[in-house]
């Protein structure tokens, strides 16, 4: 039941408290004639129903939650603590920079750091999120090439191993999408890729680890050969978690890249948002980088705006982007610290390569046994699905019921009936082995009863969702009914 | 297993081909293509009057699980596409050879079509992908 369909005409929420009279500063022309069409409700209905809400979630918080190439860590308290202190919460966007100068220096410092630790020249705080930040990287790669008035190219080329959103923000900034396939061993076809290569060629957007959880491993290969052939490097920083500290995209030769705060810098995510998808630049680029960003002249810091990078593409959110998310990815940095930041890798891999050993033990298929995993793996069901019908769909929900997020199914694409798995960091030994005893619980049970697996999940909220109806019928709006 | 029938041209895109009497070309996607895709939700069709050649993305499928560019097998002028599956792609998945169909193509060069796998190569590129 939606919190809309509780309201009752004329309950409030404030029914136990004292009336006082509003104080009203705004000019009567301004106030609305109308009630807004909000809920009415009693403060004890709204907290009961956010919670039943909130029992029936999956979270971080709750459970183990593998979800692959999402990077579902868990979100350290302290950050969430010193992003909330009254100074950041009460501050108004459009303050005047010197009754911000702490809020500004934290942004300033979050910019520092993210460079340092990818090796780029400029970072931009702004996108809100992964979508956005991969926007403004080929817009600033387009305007790259037509400052120079290089007009001609007019092609992205995107591994098939890279992210389902990399050829979708090609295209919408008028690109045209040239698939490079991948070869048996996991790495981008270097044939392919050089026969691709041409005066028409943008540049490439690629995931290092790619989708497939494996380093590309010729990347500094395929840097020089896309520069050589005029075109840019794009990294979409989906997979960051992997590298952290121990190698920077800046030393791959990539001239842009986009990082999901809200996944590597740990900043709660889920449901949609909010995110954060700070780019960073090479020196190339930098003339291109979004407004505004933070400067510090002497021991002042200020905004940097159009009127300081006129060849900028413009501004990506009303203010500074998602500020809250930022904040909480510098109090993240700063608590990490420079050696912090490699062993987030070195967990997140150490973790990642456990999970897919254990799992190899007890004889489940993984898709690249002769590569060392990066923070994610691939396992197929296929023989399980030939053999007696389990699928990675019945595993996912199946596992469930055991208290475990599914992890990532059906993607990437180049693998069959494929689970991605991504333990993260933060997860203890215990935790990785419970999950493997549910998988092999699983499959045991799919090999006696096929149909009790297939009808999972049985102790969540709701049972297995229909999910072509939500496909074909997607309803996503209350509507208001006569009572 | 999948199957396909004997009667008809594969592309290793996993696009069937059938040549009518009429001297067009009928396409759709295999058994084993609607297999690995699962339920589709839609089908983007061509324009009928679009020219097309072989190898082009003309048409778009999407399951549940992902979208897929759906190839011109020949080249030649897109003359009829399936009105069933805009409000019924499930055909696809239940019919993929009948009323799965996809598209009607008049080929400019029906040579193209020995190019094709024939079925026992087709369900051998298959197998081993499997």
């Amino acid at each position: 039941m939606l919190i809309f369909e509780q309201s009752r005409s004329g309950r409030r929420a404030v029914a136990q408290t004292p009336r006082q009279a509003a104080e009203v500063e705004l000019p009567e022309r301004f106030w609305r004639r109308q009630r807004p069409l909000l809920p009415e409700c009693s403060e004890l209905q709204v907290v009961r129903h956010y919670t039943r809400l909130s029992q029936k979630n999956f979270s971080i918080d709750t459970h183990f939650y593998p979800l692959g190439s999402c990077t579902m860590k868990y979100n350290p308290r302290g950050a969430n603590v010193l992003a909330m202190l009254p100074g950041f919460l009460a501050r108004h966007p459009l303050a005047p920079e010197r009754c911000g100068q702490g809020f500004l220096a934290c942004l300033y410092e979050l910019q520092e750091i993210l460079a340092e630790v990818t090796g780029m020249r400029g970072v931009c705080l702004t996108p809100m999120a992964g979508a956005q930040g991969e926007f403004a990287g080929v817009a600033m790669i387009r305007a790259y090439h037509e400052a120079r008035g290089d007009t001609a190219r007019r092609v992205i080329l995107v591994p098939d191993a890279a992210h389902g959103t990399n050829p979708a923000t090609a295209a919408m900034c008028g690109y045209e999408v040239r698939e490079i396939p991948t070869d048996a061993q996991g790495d981008v076809d270097m044939a392919a890729l050089e026969a691709a290569l041409g005066p028409e060629t943008a540049g490439i957007m690629l995931t290092n680890p790619s989708t497939l959880g494996v380093f590309e491993r010729r990347i500094r290969e395929i840097a020089e050969r896309v520069h050589q052939a005029g075109g840019l490097l794009y990294y979409d920083g989906a997979n960051l978690n992997a590298i952290l500290g121990k190698v920077r995209p800046g030393d791959m030769g990539f001239d842009v890249i986009h990082m999901n705060l809200h996944k590597t810098f740990s900043t709660p995510h889920g449901g949609g948002g909010p995110g954060s998808g700070a780019i960073g630049v090479s020196s190339r680029l930098l003339p291109f980088m979004p407004v505004p960003t933070v400067r510090k002249d002497g021991d002042r810091y200020r905004w940097e705006t159009e009127a300081d990078r006129p060849q900028t593409i413009g501004r990506l959110s009303a203010f500074m982007g998602n500020a809250g998310v930022n904040l909480r990815a510098y109090v993240y940095a700063r608590m990490l610290g420079r050696e912090g930041m490699a062993r987030v890798a070195e967990f997140a891999t150490l973790n990642a390569n456990y999970l897919m050993a254990r799992l190899r033990q007890e004889g489940f298929q993984v898709a690249f046994p002769q590569r060392r995993a990066s923070h994610e793996f691939i396992v197929t069901l296929k023989r399980e699905a030939k053999e007696f019908g389990l699928t990675a769909m019945d595993m996912a929900k199946r596992l469930l019921d055991f208290g475990f997020h599914a992890p990532t199914t059906y993607f990437p694409l180049l693998v069959p009936e494929c689970l991605l798995i991504e333990p993260t960091e933060t997860e203890s030994k215990e935790v990785l082995d419970a999950f493997v005893e549910a998988m092999v619980r699983v499959r045991e049970e799919a090999r006696a009863d096929i149909e009790r697996v297939k009808g999972a999940p049985y102790h969540l909220p709701v049972r297995r969702l229909d999910d072509v109806k939500a496909a074909r019928e997607l309803d996503l709006t209350w509507k208001p009914t006569a009572r | 297993m999948s199957n396909a029938p004997d009667d008809l041209r594969y592309a290793k895109s996993h696009e069937w081909a059938r040549l009518e009497d009429d001297g067009t070309v009928t396409v759709g996607i295999t058994d084993y293509a609607q297999a690995a895709l699962g339920d589709l939700v839609f089908v983007e069709t061509p324009e009928i009057g679009r020219v097309v050649s072989a190898g082009e993305a003309c048409a778009v499928v999407e399951s549940v699980k992902a979208a897929s560019d759906i190839y011109a097998p020949v080249s030649g002028e897109i003359v009829d596409t399936n009105p069933d599956l805009a409000n019924s792609p499930e055909v696809i998945n239940s019919d993929p050879y009948g009323g799965g169909w996809i598209m009607r193509i008049r080929p400019s060069d029906p040579s193209e079509l020995d190019q094709l796998l024939d079925a026992d190569s087709y369900l051998e590129l298959t197998s081993e992908q499997d």
